[in-house]
């Protein structure tokens, strides 16, 4: 009798046999043939590479009976159909796993895409409301990346949060003075907008700690904002000269005080800025210390280090003129004013910010 | 410190400083824009320097220079003097001592 060998038909070789179960049938034909001698049907013709390439694993009932012989697949067939139908059913089984690992990992393809075009939109309505997204992911900035500073990627984020938490509170005043509150729930919402203001000085003086030049590049702020830069932010003064007219009603003396804290200011910022380009000067002439074109410059360097710190100070200077200039607006006039004034001034930073974002993108628009 | 007390009690305005110290330039500008003459006294030209110092941050400045002097009195260093002159209390502290122009 024929030996009792398994041959398993893989199952990639499957199609090519995909009347397996018919062997079984003709297994008997051709046992009664073979020992007739009878002529080699089709199917073993079929059936000879493919023992040639049959998986190891499936011989290990082979071994002990020598080489795989032809006929021995039909034989098998014939009596051992189950486990041709157990290994089908495996087949079957690692195929079904296989299309669903291919659909869980579409799906998840998918949800990151929807992720994705959700961030860009997300990044877009920031652009539009004017602000600064930095991080390089901004094309309309210099690819001015800071974010290598530890400091200044907290300082850039924090600001993020500082724009979203200011846009907040100007609604809020704005809906607090079209309707009647009392003075005290005005009073509140005056105090927090003062304190969302210093908050900011104390951010910026933290991240002038860890890079001065960022601060002081106004990198942080949009384009229109950058235009009226002066020692890393705006000019009291100037901000005063644009609120002046959009105050309520005011008394004489109010507006007495007014005008003379716009002028305090203007001394003050001239005075810091005469500093500024002491330092310039001082700086420059450090720098060129030396033979120039000598090649060694190391010392030169280092001492400019020092110098440099100087900086430092004058940024921290600037925003205590403005935080001053904040602390006299709110002693002079009344909260309703206040609300007033600090609504009109969180507007103006608004515009500025949509400005630069129409600016950006005016080459996109189709004319 | 003596030399201290002694410079500071000189009439009128009276700015510790240093010769590197650019602040002390700005401050220095304010007041000459307020129309008054102040004196500086630049104490990194001055072999005391280092005690000069100590004795200025002991007087209660946060920082040695720039150190302001107004008739002999402690007005403190820059912070405090552009507060004082943002809420208009400088500009009369000075006023005895402004030079006259015309």
């Amino acid at each position: 009798m024929n030996s009792a060998s398994t041959h398993f038909v893989p199952t990639s070789r499957v199609g090519i046999y995909e009347p397996l179960h018919q062997f079984g049938m003709w297994g008997e034909t051709f046992k009664n043939n073979i020992g007739n001698g009878g002529s080699m049907n089709t199917p073993n013709h079929i059936l000879i590479p493919n023992n040639q390439k049959l998986d190891n694993t499936n011989l290990s009932e082979d071994t002990s009976h020598g080489t795989p012989h032809m006929f021995d697949q039909e034989a098998s067939t014939s009596r051992h159909p189950d486990k041709i139908q157990r290994r089908l059913a495996q087949n079957r089984e690692a195929a079904r796993k296989s299309r669903l690992r291919k659909k869980a990992y579409v799906q998840q393809l998918e949800t990151s895409r929807l992720k994705l075009i959700q961030l860009e939109q997300e990044l877009d309505r920031a652009r539009q409301q004017g602000f600064y997204v930095g991080n390089g992911i901004d094309t309309s900035s210099l690819g001015f990346s800071e974010t290598m500073n530890p400091g200044i990627a907290a300082f850039e984020m924090e600001y993020g949060h500082w724009i979203e938490e200011q846009n907040k509170q100007i609604c809020e005043l704005r809906t607090v003075l079209h309707g009647h509150v009392t003075d005290v729930e005005l009073r509140s919402q005056v105090e927090n907008a003062m304190k969302h203001y210093f908050e900011l000085f104390r951010m910026k003086s933290a991240a002038a700690k860890a890079d001065v030049f960022f601060v002081m590049s106004g990198m942080w702020r949009t384009s229109a904002e950058r235009f009226f830069l002066w020692i890393g932010g705006f000019r009291p003064s100037d901000l005063l000269k644009v609120l002046l007219p959009h105050f309520d009603v005011m008394t004489d003396q109010q507006v007495l005080d007014v005008c003379n804290l716009r002028q305090s200011c203007q001394q003050a910022e001239d005075a810091l800025s005469q500093g500024m380009e002491k330092l310039q000067h001082t700086l420059a002439e450090c720098v060129a210390r030396g033979g120039l074109g000598e090649g060694n410059y190391i010392p030169q360097v280092n001492s400019a280090m020092e110098r440099l710190e100087a900086l430092v100070s004058f940024v921290n200077q600037a925003d205590h003129l403005r935080h001053e200039t904040l602390q006299q607006m709110h002693r002079i006039l009344t909260t309703r004013q206040a609300a007033r004034g600090l609504l009109a001034l969180g507007e103006y930073f608004q515009r500025l910010r949509a400005l630069s974002s129409s600016w950006a993108t005016r080459h996109r628009e189709p004319t | 410190m003596d030399k201290v007390v002694r410079m500071s009690s000189e009439k009128g305005v009276v700015i510790f400083s240093k010769s590197s110290c650019c602040m002390s330039y700005a401050v220095q500008v304010l007041f000459q824009d307020l129309g008054v003459h102040p004196t500086v006294h630049e104490i990194d030209k001055d072999p005391d320097c280092r005690e000069i110092e100590k004795a200025l941050m002991r007087l209660g400045c946060s920082t040695p220079v720039p150190a302001v002097f107004v008739g002999g009195k402690l007005v403190g260093s820059t912070n405090e003097v552009m507060s004082m002159h943002l809420s208009g209390s400088l500009v009369p502290l000075v006023k005895p001592f402004q030079a006259n122009l015309c």
